[in-house]
């Protein structure tokens, strides 16, 4: 009698493991978005000629300091099961396809969450006015994690899209922008009181519940769609 | 199929937008506030709903496609979407105009509704840069399809998050019935049925030449064999009969 297919659930975790440890082994992905982040902080702050940044414009900074070093790590994604025959060995598997976009989407989610360890107390030492401590660091996490969660199912959604196409480095950035501008809307109008010069302000509840509403609505629709861009 | 009633429907078509734009040029009274300009508006907001509407409705089709895997869903799904693109060149353009008229700039960042259309408009653009990408006819019609569902629900959403981003200056027309005084509301009425009757005769005269591209070469392949055939100049999706 053959055992029982692996729930999804144990597929989850052994495709979570294959992501992390090759990311170990490797380390291409997390330590370039990481140089990447520091990089664009030094960009802005030449091009905006600005010593240090508070409130809406340092809320701005870090958001779009992130979403770019984000689609460096959404370019990368799948490249390796692309070329290595990872997607024909998951076929293969007796086991529900949603398993992948949840376990991708972890580990993207993973890789911004490293990516952020970095650029979060970087972004504080280098640009921020008021100190990145006590309540400022909590609303800044709870926030970031939020529009994490929109980045790693949006960022997973597109970079399966994109990985089938000629021109998958081009493609990733022009579909993904715009998918995630109201992630970028939401994070930078959250963050914008936080970083305010007098104090960190309230979080607005609004904006929290927009990136709530955004993940929810988009993760539904990644675990409708993705199953049919995994077939050959 | 397409090609029934294609006559017919073209007349109305041209009666209905004629009659519209008649009506908002020489009987819908003159806004108070910006004169002869604003009657762009009966351009303008009818080509932006139908416009939406396309988007919405292309990723209908996409559904449709990938539930039924039937190559004519995904064939409506991208012509609907590439006449909704085409017709958002225009919406942004005669919005552009009326912004400049009414408030001296040619764009303003201050109004959610051109910024939430600016930013569907980029991203229906990249759909035919990514269906010509994907060498395979079923793979990149499956993928296609996948995309204009992801944006058909990106519509709405991204409507709400950036309306609720920025402050009022676009003109709020439709959210109390006083905005829209009888013989305006008359006007835009006829001018928004011209829009979708035009929208709707655009995609059905289209649909019909791909129908009969495809039945043509059908009969070619039966007299000469595949040596009669043209080879394929375009990427565009066709129907295979």
């Amino acid at each position: 009698m053959t055992p029982p297919p692996p729930s999804t659930r144990r597929a989850v975790s052994a495709l979570l493991r294959k992501e992390v440890r090759l990311e170990l082994r490797t380390l291409q992905v997390i330590p370039a978005m990481a140089l990447f982040s520091i990089t664009t902080l030094i960009v802005f702050h030449f091009s905006l000629q600005a010593n240090s940044v508070e409130g809406a414009l340092a809320a701005g900074v870090l958001t779009v300091t992130l979403l770019f070093s984000a689609i460096l790590g959404i370019n990368r994604l799948f490249v390796a099961d692309h070329e290595e025959g990872g997607f024909d060995g998951f076929l293969l598997a007796p086991v529900d396809r949603t398993a992948m976009l949840v376990a991708k989407a972890l580990a993207l989610g993973g890789f911004l969450v490293a990516l952020e360890v970095v650029a979060v107390p970087a972004f504080g030492l280098m640009l921020l006015d008021p100190n990145l401590t006590g309540a400022a660091l909590w609303q800044t996490i709870v926030v970031l994690l939020l529009a994490d969660v929109g980045i790693a199912v949006v960022g997973t959604l597109v970079g399966a899209l994109a990985i089938q196409t000629r021109a998958r480095d081009l493609i990733v950035p022009l579909i993904a922008l715009p998918l995630l501008l109201p992630v970028v809307i939401g994070t930078a109008k959250a963050l914008a009181p936080t970083f305010a010069a007098a104090g960190a302000g309230a979080l607005p509840g609004r904006w929290l519940a927009i990136l709530g509403l955004y993940d929810l609505i988009f993760g539904l629709l990644a675990y409708a769609v993705f199953d049919f861009l995994l077939e050959d | 199929m397409y090609g029934s009633r294609l006559r017919s429907l073209s007349a109305a078509t041209v009666v209905t937008l004629i009659t519209g734009y008649c009506l908002a040029a020489f009987v819908a009274p003159m806004d108070a506030d910006q004169g002869f300009m604003q009657k762009i508006f009966y351009l303008h907001v009818p080509m932006a709903i139908v416009a939406l509407g396309g988007f919405v409705f292309g990723g209908i089709c996409a559904i449709m496609h990938l539930r039924t895997d039937d190559a004519k869903w995904d064939l409506r799904s991208y012509v609907a979407i590439h006449i909704s693109v085409i017709l958002g060149v225009g919406v942004l353009l005669t919005g552009a105009i009326w912004a400049k008229a009414s408030w001296g700039h040619w764009w303003v960042w201050d109004e959610p509704t051109l910024v939430s259309f600016l930013i569907v408009f980029l991203l229906y653009a990249t759909y035919t840069p990514l269906r010509f990408s994907i060498e395979d006819r079923e793979k990149q019609a499956r993928y296609a399809s996948v995309f204009a569902i992801t944006a058909g629900a990106f519509v709405p959403l991204n409507f709400l998050a950036v309306r609720a981003a920025t402050s009022l200056v676009h003109p709020r027309t439709f959210d109390s019935a006083d905005n829209l005084p009888g013989a305006m509301r008359t006007a835009f009425l006829v001018c928004f049925l011209g829009m979708v009757l035009l929208y709707v005769l655009l995609w059905r005269y289209e649909m019909a030449h791909k129908n009969t591209v495809a039945q043509l070469r059908s009969l070619k392949r039966k007299l000469a064999g595949d040596d009669g055939l043209r080879s394929r100049r375009s990427a565009a999706p066709e129907l295979q009969v």
